[in-house]
């Protein structure tokens, strides 16, 4: 496939990747705006969804909220929140955040919720308290299904990320933008690349640390094949 | 009763399927037969309102004349859709004669009303030709705050050299490369400018950075009522930078002579208030273009 | 609200476009992904290859890949078909693994009780199997129709008519309303497809008290699809 070639060329291109428009820059900047969206999404949803978890209780309401938060498409808040705030990274980042909570809320309840209800009432017959509980008990039993939603969360942060270019100086979306307003398919290409490679590196570590968790929690389970790959959500 | 439910659902999704298929025809791009009265007209528009209606005010004209009309609007840009003219997926596009031009001769020389004009009859590749160019123009000009103009002194472009704090350009990116973005600007007048995307063709955002200093310098269209709207300033182009900019059709060989001549009155009556009335019509009423050209044709009596 | 009031007949006819090109997507999607995901389930080790390139699949932004399919496949851009196929790339990638999920939620013992009736395994697959594979499915497919129809508003910006047309239109214009209502209209069909769909669950599974067996499964499938 000629365009693919046409687009490693592009990546290959020395000057392609220095200067304010670099893919070194704009990886940086993807970067910093996946880990600053996830990070300020988890300190809103974590405490939110822990507690649901633990206290059983808010469930239905938060489902159906979370449910009519992922039909949001993020292109529609995106150029909304772009209409109030103009441009710069303040709309896009919102409307990421916005993205990145259901995942992240769903992760966390769930991963509360399946902590064995023998062992948490174990802990609680042993004398700890409801802090100490969850600290040490729901959240190390829980941690594999709380990172699938992490995971989930980073992944269509990384993707979706892309388009903060519409209103934005900012990410390798800029080169999907640009390269398609002028026709450069090369260059669109090679951003998707990039993004992808993006998305693969970050989805190998967020593994690593999902099978650590889980083998913490549960050490004499036997693997399951199909809990390898767990942790997705909508895109937009 | 387990068969029943099963063949229940595959019966639903199926008629799902077909529901969602049946009504995927208007989306189908024109196909490229010739046209009569018979064969509906495929007529686009870029990926601006503005374009997109003076497109709605042909496909009415024509319509009112008889002819079927296929709108295809908010293509894109023009490495979108000139390829699909050429190869006769589109038959009609309401071009601007000086940004045309440059896509075709980028080193072309002309600039005046006429120069361009009769340059862009020559430079239409085989099988598309330009019909009439309108009274109408919509003028790429660089835009500045009122505030900027009167702190630097700036009326023309060449003032710009008098500015001592850095600058910005913000507009589209494919602004970026062309003749009449940063790089234009710094072979025909020696100044240097930054450049930030923004992609709303001199729209509200475009605005916005302009007055909250993020850019200093836009590129918005003459025909654009915000310009009016929020005190900015149009600075004037002494050295040619910006061609000549006339509202054009361009059409395909499947348009045919009846056609071409209800597409030239009308053309032909578009006057540079009528299309800044209709973009404010647009923008400040917030009318659909529908309505806007028809009101239009009616005040011309076109339609 | 002046907007508003002369739009309605262009927010419908965007809205028919949406269903026209969303709901041929989710069709497709399902009918494709759950005989992949059973196939993933019954051989574990191309499964697992299986699964990992959806992930992969998953991660390529919607915009390059609504370039590269007309490429690969011939067809011009703004036609449908680009669209849809995109669309159901990313429903299936989605899916996937869901439906092996539900597969492998299937008790042993229930399908083993069902060879010794004298069930061949395609009677098993289809009588059994499949049946109580349903809801674990349904929740996929509910997935998969929130995330289909929120990403068909990406079509706008390569000028495929959608309601994210209102967004690209209203950005230019800088008229709210019009971001605005894009945005209710696509919250409100992809909740009302959401709907039919959980109906079309508890049509499918009268056995059993559907308020435990897809809540239960809401819980892990939020998470892991």
């Amino acid at each position: 496939m000629s365009l693919f070639l046409d687009a490693l060329q592009w990546l290959a291109e020395p000057t392609h990747w220095s200067g304010a428009n670099g893919i070194g820059t704009r990886l940086g900047e993807h970067v910093f705006i996946t880990l600053l969206v996830v990070v300020v999404a988890a300190v809103i949803a974590l405490p939110v969804g822990i507690a649901v978890g633990h206290t059983g209780r808010g469930r239905t309401l938060v489902v159906g909220v979370l449910g009519a938060a992922r039909a949001v498409p993020t292109l529609g808040l995106l150029t909304l929140l772009g209409l109030w705030l103009g441009i710069g990274l303040k709309a896009p980042v919102i409307a990421l955040i916005i993205l990145a909570i259901p995942s992240l809320l769903a992760g966390a309840y769930a991963g509360v919720e399946s902590a064995n209800r023998t062992v948490v009432d174990a802990a609680r017959a042993v004398g700890m308290s409801e802090g100490q509980l969850i600290r040490r008990v729901e959240l190390a039993l829980g941690a594999p299904v709380i990172i699938g939603g992490v995971r989930a969360a980073v992944l269509q942060v990384i993707a979706t990320a892309t388009l903060a270019a519409y209103t934005a100086d900012v990410g390798l979306g800029r080169y999907l933008f640009a390269g398609l307003k002028t026709r450069d398919y090369a260059q669109m290409l090679a951003g998707a690349i990039l993004v992808a490679v993006l998305a693969v590196l970050a989805e190998i570590l967020l593994a690593m640390w999902q099978r650590r968790a889980r083998r913490k929690a549960s050490p004499a389970a036997r693997e399951r094949q199909d809990s390898e790959l767990s942790g997705n959500g909508s895109q937009v | 009763m387990r068969k029943m439910i099963r063949t229940g659902i595959i019966g639903l999704a199926a008629m799902f399927a077909l529901a969602g298929c049946g009504s995927g025809d208007p989306l189908d791009s024109g196909e490229s037969s010739a046209t009569g009265k018979g064969e509906p007209i495929v007529i686009g528009s870029q990926d601006y309102y503005s374009s997109e209606i003076i497109s709605e005010v042909y496909a009415q004209a024509l319509e009112a004349e008889g002819y079927s009309v296929d709108r295809q609007f908010r293509i894109g840009q023009r490495e979108v859709y000139v390829p699909e003219l050429e190869s006769g997926d589109i038959d009609l596009f309401p071009e601007y004669t000086g940004p045309l031009l440059q896509y075709w001769e980028p080193d072309t020389e002309a600039r005046l009303s006429d120069d361009v004009y009769e340059s862009l009859k020559k430079a239409a590749p085989d099988g598309l030709r330009v019909l009439e160019q309108s009274p109408a123009t919509d003028q790429d000009s660089y835009t500045v705050t009122k505030e900027f103009a009167e702190r630097w002194g700036v009326e023309t472009i060449d003032d710009l050299a008098k500015v001592t704090e850095p600058m910005t350009m913000g507009a589209n990116s494919e602004a970026e490369e062309r003749p009449n973005g940063p790089k234009g600007l710094k072979e025909t007048y020696g100044v240097d400018v930054g450049f930030t995307p923004i992609e709303d063709s001199g729209g509200p955002l475009t605005v916005k950075a302009l007055n909250d200093g993020s850019i200093q310098l836009a590129i918005i269209y003459t025909a654009d009522p915000t310009i009016a709207q929020n005190k900015l300033v149009s600075i004037k182009d002494t050295e040619g930078l910006f061609l000549a900019s006339h509202v054009v059709p361009l059409a395909s060989d499947n348009v045919d002579q009846g056609a071409e001549d209800v597409i030239n009155k009308v053309s032909a009556a578009m006057q540079p208030e009528d299309l800044l009335n209709m973009n404010r019509r647009s923008v400040a009423d917030q009318l659909p273009a529908s309505e806007i050209a028809r009101e239009w044709l009616r005040k011309a009596d076109l339609g | 609200m002046n907007w508003l009031s002369h739009s309605w007949p262009w927010i419908f006819e965007l809205t028919a476009r949406h269903l026209a090109l969303s709901v041929p997507a989710i069709v497709l999607s399902v009918l494709i992904a759950v005989p992949l995901g059973r196939l993933a389930y019954r051989h574990p080790r191309a499964g697992g290859a299986l699964l990992s390139a959806a992930t992969l699949l998953y991660a390529i932004p919607a915009l390059p890949l609504l370039i590269i399919i007309p490429a690969l496949f011939g067809f011009s851009l703004r036609s449908p078909a680009t669209i849809i196929v995109a669309l159901t790339l990313y429903g299936i990638a989605l899916m996937v693994r869901t439906a092996a999920d539900a597969f492998n939620a299937v008790p042993a013992e229930v399908r083993q009780a069902a060879m010794a009736i004298g069930h061949s395994p395609r009677q098993t697959f289809w009588k059994v199997e499949l049946p109580l594979a349903i809801p674990v499915l349904i929740s996929g497919m509910r997935v998969v129709v929130v995330s289909t129809v929120g990403l068909v508003t990406i079509g706008a910006l390569v000028g495929i008519a959608s309601l994210g047309t209102l967004f690209t239109d209203g950005f230019q214009r800088g008229i709210t309303a019009s971001v605005l209502t894009g945005l209710i209209a696509t919250v409100i069909l992809a909740l009302v497809l959401d709907g039919l769909v959980l109906l079309l669950g508890r049509i499918a599974t009268p056995w059993a008290s559907q308020h435990v067996a897809i809540k239960a499964q809401d819980t892990t499938r939020e998470v892991s699809a």
